[in-house]
């Protein structure tokens, strides 16, 4: 077993039980042992000064794409951990749209596996909701979270049946696992490239509008309320979809989202000049959905951050805008971009971006972690929010190196990522596997 | 061990991309002929046209004014100048043209310019590839300008951002075709005098048309006020927010305006569900005789071809007296002279001289 550690004097961050205050923290056996002033040192136990750092739980991102099986040039699970662990994440969870999808028990368990090999961050597999996410027929719910699914999505691709989407809902339930959608009609997204508005316009780039996440956004709350089942919205990105998981919300409907980084930052003006960094799907929008959504994650509205990491080759984003893929990568800026834009800018507290960022997630996906309750898994995350930066991309521990952030000036940043006590990630030390 | 590879990764593909990032500044002055004026001094286009949304009225001025002396090149026995001599120049055509092809061809040729064309296609996967390692071979083999079309969007600046030579854009999806604009102002001043205080409408699919945005630029720049009339199905949402006004009727449009410049009517757009019927279309929303009797004044009539003549106008328009269809081709040779001379770093005040050949 690791040695005891204690982290001594720092900040100390806990959502989950609204603590925040100068404390120690025990780490033994893998667990946190305790949270308090003046706590003693087990013999031997390694004692770490952490005065002016914050000590949180980890971060927790319900979605990410890893790209193990299939693309291992772009991404590995041992490198996505690697990067998860480099931007404060104690545990991921890995969309199915791999290659061959993870649409069954024997790909959901490669997956935990995989994870369990790198012994880094956590990464916990999400299955297909259909076989090969093809949209018509169910995977096996049952046989995947006995593997170790932890959520079901066709991420990548809407769900467009709404008999299948309902299926998926009322079938979830016996495990108790949400299904996660990515919001999008495709009738009217059609071949889309970014946001529809003026910028599209001038641009000449076929836009998809903000209605096309709606509809769905409204339909998924219709049908997890027809079915009692638990719905997970991926990146929501326009203001009406705001005001449509409010309504949910009040109606009592169980629906959660999240919301990435980078809608919360970043534009449709980023398009301009045709950056293929700044295309993703959803697209980046406008002004007034950036503030709505940075209302609704203060609210609780939208639950969670989640960053959407999607790693692709450097040189498929050397393309015309038309021909790029969709998506960037986001696990080593999302902790700064979020600190930055954020809570530097009095928009939510550093408690409240905790929240969203580590226990909120986990609770929405019911995850262990999100907290530091004496016995849970010691994933622990020590802060230095004095630390600017500029987002290089050759740095990335990521093998891809897509993002429109690169350059950014950037203040604060994870120097210590501990996942069940076991140090992952260093500031100063990077930790060789 | 697994660490140091991946920062062998990370260190080649920092050598990779090297090429790809480099961005040097536009240096279109090198080996340039005397005639074609200082070496030093900067180009008054910059280095690329990639549309008009960029561009000064002054500048705008500056091409249009540049092209009047080429004009009459055209209309010569022997039609040739020196002014590109020794300059090369590739015709990049990923998507089939054959107006805009020739003209700018045209142009190359009576400016003295060796000239090759490439026709390109493929999926559009392979177009982005294509493009990435067309650029880097364009730049291995030295040529001075790229005249590019390309069915995608931002495609011609893409390229100018990668490859020292001068980059003009022929037409990229739906954004600009900057030479066609400027050839409609041209025109538009030829017949008016004046493009300034004038009611310029584009009648059609502006949705679709890299037409419609560089008249848009160009035409708001000049000073004339912009129409757009056509289905709502074939507008930009929000397409006011330019500073355009909105017709929904092709009656009011014509009783606004002075010159109604004719979009071509894809006849996809049909299949795709934007039009119910290519003849309904005609019906309502077509430049027709009948209608153009009733307008107070006579129109001015344009059409940037190739034209679907009783889609979305009427053969009796086009070929009236008041169509300066032809005009308008003509014109665009004269107009791709005064590009690619003013890009290749030519001097406006010596265009007249550089045509004669004196000065080489």
């Amino acid at each position: 077993m690791n040695r005891a550690l204690v982290l001594r004097g720092g900040r100390v961050i806990d959502p989950s039980r609204n603590l925040d205050e100068p404390a120690d923290v025990l780490i033994q056996d893998g667990k946190v042992a305790g949270v308090g002033r003046g706590l003693g040192a087990p013999d031997g136990a390694e004692v770490r000064d952490v005065r002016d750092r914050v000590v949180a739980p980890g971060l927790v991102d319900v979605h990410v794409h890893l790209r193990e099986p299939g693309n291992e040039d772009v991404e590995t699970i041992a490198t996505g951990a690697r990067a998860a662990a480099a931007g404060g994440f104690t545990a991921v969870c890995a969309m199915p749209n791999t290659d061959p999808v993870t649409d069954n028990q024997a790909a959901v368990g490669f997956i935990v596996r995989q994870s369990v090999r790198a012994g880094l961050t956590r990464v916990y597999p999400i299955g297909a909701i259909s076989v090969g996410q093809k949209g018509e027929r169910l995977s096996e719910f049952g046989e995947m979270v006995g593997a170790g699914a932890v959520a079901v999505s066709d991420d990548g691709k809407p769900v467009v049946s709404s008999h299948l989407m309902r299926t998926a809902l009322e079938y979830a339930r016996t495990f108790g696992i949400p299904v996660a959608d990515h919001c999008e009609e495709p009738t009217l997204a059609d071949a889309g490239v970014m946001h529809e508005g003026l910028v599209s316009a001038r641009l000449g780039l076929k836009g998809i509008p903000a209605a096309a996440e709606e509809i769905m956004v409204a339909r998924d709350a219709l049908l997890a309320g027809l079915t009692g089942g638990h719905v997970h919205l991926c990146h929501i990105s326009t203001r009406g979809s705001v005001e449509l998981i409010r309504r949910a919300k009040e109606e009592g409907i169980r629906v959660t989202a999240e919301v990435t980084p980078h809608h919360l930052t970043l534009t449709d003006r980023a398009c301009e000049r045709y950056d293929t960094h700044a295309k993703m799907n959803p697209p980046l929008r406008e002004a007034a959905d950036v503030a709505a959504l940075r209302a609704a994650l203060k609210e609780g509205v939208v639950d969670c951050i989640a960053s959407d990491h999607a790693p692709h080759a450097y040189d498929a984003k050397e393309a015309a805008f038309d021909d790029a893929p969709f998506g960037i990568v986001g696990l080593e800026t999302a902790f700064g971009v979020a600190h930055t834009e954020l809570v530097l800018s009095g928009i939510l507290t550093l408690p409240e971006l905790i929240h969203r960022m580590s226990t909120a997630p986990a609770a929405a996906f019911g995850l262990p972690g999100g907290t530091l309750a004496p016995g849970a898994p010691a994933d622990v995350l020590v802060l230095d929010l004095t630390d600017s930066w500029t987002v290089d991309p050759a740095a990335f521990c990521s093998k891809s190196r897509n993002t429109p952030f690169a350059g950014r000036a950037l203040t604060g940043r994870a120097v210590l990522t501990l996942v069940g006590g076991k140090v992952v990630h260093q500031a100063d030390a990077p930790v060789a596997q | 061990m697994r660490w140091t590879w991946s920062a062998g990764f990370a260190s080649e593909l920092a050598t990779r991309q090297l090429p790809l990032k480099r961005l040097e500044p536009p240096q279109p002055s090198r080996g340039f002929s005397r005639a074609l004026g200082d070496e030093t001094m900067t180009p008054v286009l910059g280095k690329d046209l990639v549309g008009l949304e960029h561009l000064s009225p002054e500048q705008i001025r500056l091409v249009l004014d540049t092209a009047e002396p080429f004009k009459e090149v055209s209309e010569r026995p022997i039609k040739k100048v020196p002014a590109l001599r020794g300059k090369t120049i590739v015709n990049l055509f990923f998507e089939a043209s054959t107006r805009t092809r020739i003209s700018f061809e045209f142009a190359e040729k009576r400016l003295s310019a060796d000239t090759v064309n490439v026709a390109a296609s493929g999926s559009s996967v392979q177009k982005g590839e294509t493009l990435v390692d067309t650029a880097r071979n364009l730049e291995a083999m030295r040529i001075d300008m790229v005249v590019i079309r390309h069915p995608s969007s931002g495609a011609a600046e893409f390229l100018g951002r990668r490859i020292r030579s001068n980059v003009i854009n022929a037409g990229d999806g739906k954004h600009e075709h900057p030479t066609q604009g400027l050839l409609d102002l041209l025109t538009i001043r030829d017949k008016h005098g004046k493009v300034d205080g004038l009611k310029v409408c584009l009648v059609g699919d502006v949705l679709h048309s890299r037409v419609a945005r560089s008249n848009i630029w160009g035409l708001l720049k000049m000073g004339a006020e912009v129409g757009v009339c056509g289905p709502d199905t074939l507008m930009p949402r929000g397409i006011e927010e330019l500073g355009v006004c909105r017709f929904r009727r092709i009656e009011e449009a014509i009783e606004w305006a002075d010159v109604l410049n004719v979009l071509r009517l894809q006849l996809e757009r049909m299949e795709k569900g934007f039009i119910p019927s290519v003849r309904e279309y005609y019906r309502v929303f077509g430049v027709t005789l009948e209608r153009l009797e009733k307008a107070p004044r006579a129109l001015t009539i344009m059409h940037p071809g190739p034209m679907n003549r009783g889609v979305e106008i009427d053969s009796r328009v086009a070929d009236g007296p008041h169509s300066v269809i032809l005009d308008q081709v003509t014109n665009g040779v004269a107009v791709r002279m005064a590009v690619l001379y003013l890009l290749a770093g030519g001097r406006p005040e010596l265009a007249d001289a550089a045509k004669g050949g004196s000065s080489e």
